[in-house]
């Protein structure tokens, strides 16, 4: 069974189609990366994915219930965020915003102290220097680790990353980008990926799906996605040769 | 002689002191339990938020001696004394605090707000966990200003009977004496510096950004 669904999932907004009859599988273990220009619908579809939004039409399913069917509270806990500037709390300290959704759940005090520092270390930010920062003492690509390890922290078998290390400079990204395929390796976590640059979907991507106008373009992995003929397809590899 | 003239002046200065500190005390509280919570409920709702902020602004916008005149006759709320100063002062107090806690909740950034409702948190949490508490120097500034405008506003509840340290300052008036007048004066304006140092360290210590 999937991990994730899209059954022609159809996203409006008035009369404007933002996602039209996406139908597109997750499996688990898999790293999804959705490719697309800017307005192509791709973080339109991974927000369907959290209940962040409903379909217009369709359904979307996690771990084969429909997303509608879901207590959204328990859904959202159950899957990792991570968008672009992390979204740490400000007036939290660095500790506090990676135990942030253990305390929700009621984990007890010193389990969620230990898990802090797990996370943290596996990070690269050891509990012990950085736990009681607060996010604005800590650099971009800091604040990016810790806002993984927040994502990581009630261990959900689904993370979702909306374009996570775009503003980043390209140092810190490849960074980045090396430590996530460490941590996938590591813990096998199902992820969705949302970026518009195509040197980082060939490179994390078990699969890419292409969204191009609200449409599914092309879905295949990185190796497919080399041979496609489709024009949208063309135009993204033509960046990558031209790299 | 000039001890004399001390002793008496704090023989009746202390009780108007308490009295005026009693009167702003109460307004403040009261206006803050009813601001800060009505500016939670109203910061989502356009409509509701302007409707909200546009009564306010009518009630600051009355002159405060007549705002106390208007309420004397009014049954229950009205009258003689210091419960009338109190509603006018409240109805004072409310716009600051009102219009600082939407400004405050508005300006929480709203990639903060998304992702902490990704993280799976309630509307409840959101606002106990961090829509209020980043708000929170925006919303103490409110009272703070709130707090040192109605010490002074404070003054003219003496002229309905609400005694505080306008008595003096009326009296004074009256009688054409320039030290009466001092002495509802100055002590009015050192507890209006002394609210505002103290909430303006409290605001300091609540922003974190």
């Amino acid at each position: 069974m999937p991990v994730v669904e899209f059954r022609h999932a159809t996203f409006r907004i008035g009369d404007r189609t933002i996602l039209e009859d996406l139908s597109l599988s997750i499996e688990e273990g898999e790293t999804l990366v959705l490719l697309g220009r800017s307005g192509s619908g791709k973080t339109t579809a991974l927000r369907l994915i959290n209940g962040m939004i409903a379909p217009s039409s369709g359904e979307v399913l996690v771990d084969g219930k429909a997303t509608a069917a879901w207590d959204l509270v328990r859904l959202r806990r159950a899957i990792g965020y991570v968008i672009q500037e992390s979204g740490l709390f400000p007036h939290f300290t660095i500790a506090r915003n990676v135990g942030l959704v253990p305390e929700l759940e009621k984990w007890p005090a010193d389990k969620i102290k230990g898990r802090i520092e797990e996370l943290l270390q596996r990070v690269g930010l050891p509990a012990a220097d950085f736990g009681s920062r607060l996010p604005r003492q800590l650099s971009g690509g800091q604040r990016q680790r810790v806002g993984v390890a927040r994502a990581l922290a009630a261990d959900p078998k689904i993370l979702l990353f909306d374009e996570p290390f775009g503003a980043l400079d390209p140092v810190t990204r490849f960074d980045l980008q090396r430590e996530f395929l460490r941590l996938r390796a590591e813990l096998a976590k199902t992820s969705v990926f949302v970026t518009h640059d195509v040197q980082e979907a060939m490179k994390l991507a078990t699969t890419i799906a292409l969204l191009s106008g609200g449409h599914l373009a092309f879905a295949g992995t990185p190796d497919e996605f080399r041979a496609s003929q489709h024009p949208e397809a063309r135009a993204f590899l033509e960046v990558l040769e031209h790299a | 002689m000039l001890s004399d003239v001390l002793q008496d002046l704090l023989d009746e200065g202390l009780p108007l002191l308490g009295e005026h500190l009693v009167l702003v005390l109460s307004a403040i509280l009261i206006a803050a339990a009813i601001a800060i919570p009505l500016g939670v409920g109203v910061t989502a709702h356009p409509r509701a938020r302007s409707l909200a902020l546009g009564i306010a602004n009518i009630g600051q916008t009355i002159p405060s001696l007549a705002l106390f005149g208007f309420l004397i006759p009014i049954p229950f709320i009205g009258g003689i004394g210091a419960h009338t100063a109190i509603v006018a002062l409240v109805i004072y107090a409310l716009l600051p605090i009102l219009r600082n806690t939407v400004t405050g909740i508005l300006g929480v950034d709203p990639a903060v707000r998304d992702s902490a409702l990704a993280m799976g948190m309630t509307r409840g949490q959101i606002l106990r966990m961090v829509e209020l508490p980043m708000a929170a120097p925006t919303i103490i500034s409110g009272l703070r200003i709130a707090t040192v405008t109605t010490i002074g506003t404070a003054t003219i509840a003496a002229a309905i009977g609400a005694g505080g340290l306008g008595v003096f300052i009326f009296r004074g008036i009256a009688s054409v004496d320039k030290w009466q007048i001092l002495a509802g004066a100055v002590p009015a304006a050192l507890m209006a510096l002394g609210a505002d140092a103290l909430l303006g360290w409290l605001e300091k210590r609540c922003s974190v950004r």
